[in-house]
């Protein structure tokens, strides 16, 4: 067990992937170069060299067909994007091909590619550096798609995605990347489909993911500070959805709230209340409800980003007009950060 | 001068193309097969001079006109004809139907049938050769049209930067469904050209030509095995019936006036017949057998049942979703 970032976590991962699997092979575009993706891909090339660990050229479309054809042939490519917006170049063969082919030839025909996409937000990334399309990877058969929030999550679900035979999503958000936590050494690895409940309580059922889930941290705490605890739950995983472990929490709470960083219409947050309430309607005492990003392009300027984001405040609120609070614990809520626009005042830009 | 055997050969693979493609189209009307079918009549010898010059574990990916690819690398016939007639013995299980064929056990991988989209996974496919150090090379089936897809620069150059060992197969029938080439490219261009510009060897030889194309690709892919980079071959032939369906669409127009007649005058399989000069009885033997085989196919296609409804659901992920419901 080691504390560490989840950017330190994720290039564990990388490093015992490709030692343990002479298969495994690692590209994208500055995975070599001086910055090595946030340093998520240092000392990966010394380490395993130039033929399995390569910088491409710029033809995300290409490249990612390329990683199936490598997947058919064997190998376990792992192709890493510094924003998810480039990779919409690639849906042709992300969703044509990578999602499809195993269904389509059958047995005798797997595509062990993993996608590292890596999500922007704040310092300006502005409307197509900071898109959260889980929901649209989420909407095609045949794709996985996990989302961690920690260090710990970071490394077990990226060594999941690289061993699993099917196409993964892995969506990494950029703020997590400085997320500290308690990391199991070695090649630990965290399921695929299974939710984790990181607070316990009955007052209501909070389902967050990636960042978010910082963000519900803080919230439940005001929260407890007020005698009220709500029941947080990690998604890790948006295909396939846990659903047993929301529908085991909201038979306990009766109120639902879900937290999406993606955009409000067509969300995970709609499908999972979507499902509830559909198969577990007696189980809510209150109207579920969700907390995602304004159906709208994320803004670039300081000015216009104040309020875009849900915040820890945003979920306080919706929990206490839930719960028919009077009092909100506004108070116990950490500091607001200088800046809403970093994760921190030791982020100074560029991206 | 080929000798007479491979000659035979030739001219054999290229009956069995034509004539299956024939009785696609003859019972096509019989309302059995359902699913759109893209013929190759017209275009067999390209298809049969490059697979001559692959073996069963060099890989080959294809488009959606693929019936002529999969025979002439050896894929199974009642497989094919089973697929078409969306039964449970198709190569896909029914999953595929015409654009979607595969025969992993001679290295027919796949075709698709998006314009162009298979042409990264064949890169893909020739970067796990050479990552293994394999003899092995792949052949990408493309006609003029992916020429027109980013995705073919995109590829070809990721195969010239790491000196792949991929056959880029080019087969100009001059035609993207109804669009001729002037409307889309300009004047003059030599896709044999564009090629170069990318980092491509490249050559152009006569499509209608088996033994010219088997030849050439012979040293080519013999080139590609040593090392020496990616390979472009053009070959300009012609697509006899319409771009989609088993019946004639000259009439609709799209096509100069004499056009068509032009190039059926160069018949692929004609001409190999009229080079070689076949012995009539070798002739009519190989053609009772092939018609033969393709009438079984087509019997056990129709015999053969459907996959269960049920099944649809079956195979989307290889190591399947935990759903936790």
């Amino acid at each position: 067990m080691a504390r560490i970032h989840a950017a330190q976590a994720i290039h564990d991962a990388l490093h015992l992937a490709m030692a343990a699997d002479p298969g495994v092979v690692c590209y994208g575009l500055g995975i070599d170069d001086p910055k090595r993706i946030f340093g998520t891909t240092a000392g990966l090339q010394e380490a395993f060299g130039a033929e399995r660990v390569f910088d491409m050229p710029t033809a995300e479309n290409a490249m990612t067909g390329i990683g199936i054809g490598a997947a058919l042939g064997g190998m376990r490519p792992v192709m890493c994007h510094q924003r998810l917006d480039f990779f919409l170049l690639a849906m042709d063969q992300l969703v044509n091909n990578a999602a499809k082919w195993r269904y389509t030839f059958g047995e005798g025909h797997k595509v062990p590619l993993t996608l590292r996409l890596i999500l922007g937000r704040g310092w300006g990334q502005g409307p197509t550096h900071s898109q959260n399309l889980q929901a649209w990877f989420a909407h095609v058969p045949g794709l996985k798609v996990v989302m961690p929030a920690s260090a710990a999550d970071a490394k077990g679900l990226l060594l999941s995605a690289i061993f699993d035979d099917d196409p993964v999503v892995f969506l990494e958000h950029r703020w997590i990347h400085a997320a500290i936590g308690e990391v199991p050494d070695g090649d630990v690895r965290v399921p695929i489909g299974k939710a984790a409940t990181v607070r316990e309580g009955d007052a209501l059922t909070i389902v967050a993911m990636s960042y978010l889930v910082a963000e519900a941290h803080h919230a439940c705490r005001a929260l407890e500070q007020a005698g009220v605890y709500c029941e947080l739950i990690d998604l890790r995983t948006i295909k396939p959805l846990d659903m047993a472990t929301i529908r085991a929490s909201v038979a306990r709470t009766g109120r639902l709230l879900v937290l999406d960083s993606g955009f409000a219409t067509g969300s995970v947050a709609g499908e999972i209340i979507a499902r509830i309430a559909m198969d577990d309607w007696s189980l809510l005492r209150a109207a579920p409800q969700r907390l995602a990003a304004p159906d709208c392009p994320e803004p670039t300027s300081y000015g216009l980003t104040r309020q875009f984001y849900t915040e820890a405040g945003d979920i306080v609120r919706a929990a206490g007009k839930m719960l028919g609070l009077s009092q909100l614990p506004l108070e116990a809520l950490p500091p607001a950060r200088t800046h809403h626009d970093v994760p921190g005042d030791w982020f100074t830009g560029p991206f | 001068m080929m000798n007479r055997e491979f000659s035979l050969q030739l001219l054999h693979d290229m009956l069995l193309v034509r004539r299956s493609e024939e009785a696609i189209a003859r019972h096509y009307p019989q309302q059995q097969m359902r699913c759109p079918v893209h013929l190759s009549i017209g275009q067999e010898a390209a298809a049969v001079g490059i697979c001559a010059a692959l073996t069963h574990q060099d890989q080959a990916v294809s488009t959606h006109r693929s019936h002529a690819h999969y025979l002439a690398k050896g894929g199974d016939l009642d497989a094919l004809i089973a697929e078409l007639h969306g039964k449970a013995t198709g190569c896909c299980g029914g999953r595929g139907g015409s654009m979607h064929l595969s025969d992993r056990r001679v290295g027919f991988l796949a075709s698709t049938a998006i314009v162009g989209n298979s042409i990264p996974v064949g890169v893909g496919m020739a970067l796990s050769q050479q990552l293994k150090r394999s003899q092995a090379v792949t052949c990408v089936f493309l006609g003029d049209g992916a020429v027109e897809e980013g995705v073919f620069y995109e590829a070809a150059n990721f195969a010239a930067v790491r000196r792949l060992p991929v056959l880029f197969a080019c087969e100009n029938n001059r035609y993207s469904v109804y669009a001729g080439l002037e409307k889309r490219q300009p004047a003059g261009r030599k896709l044999t050209a564009l090629a170069e510009g990318i980092g491509l060897r490249a050559w152009e030889v006569d499509g209608n030509d088996v033994e010219a194309v088997a030849e050439l690709t012979a040293d080519v892919v013999a080139s590609l095995r040593d090392g020496a980079g990616p390979a472009f071959i053009e070959m300009p032939t012609y697509r006899w019936l319409e771009h989609c369906g088993h019946a004639d669409d000259d009439h609709l127009g799209y096509r100069p006036e004499g056009e068509l007649a032009a190039w059926q005058a160069r018949d692929p399989l004609m001409a190999m017949l009229a080079r070689i000069q076949p012995d009539a009885a070798w002739l009519a033997a190989t053609e009772s057998v092939l018609a033969q085989r393709i009438d079984a196919a087509f019997q056990r296609a129709l015999a053969a049942p459907y996959p269960s409804p049920a099944s649809a659901f079956d195979g989307i992920y290889a190591s399947p979703l935990q759903e936790n419901d």
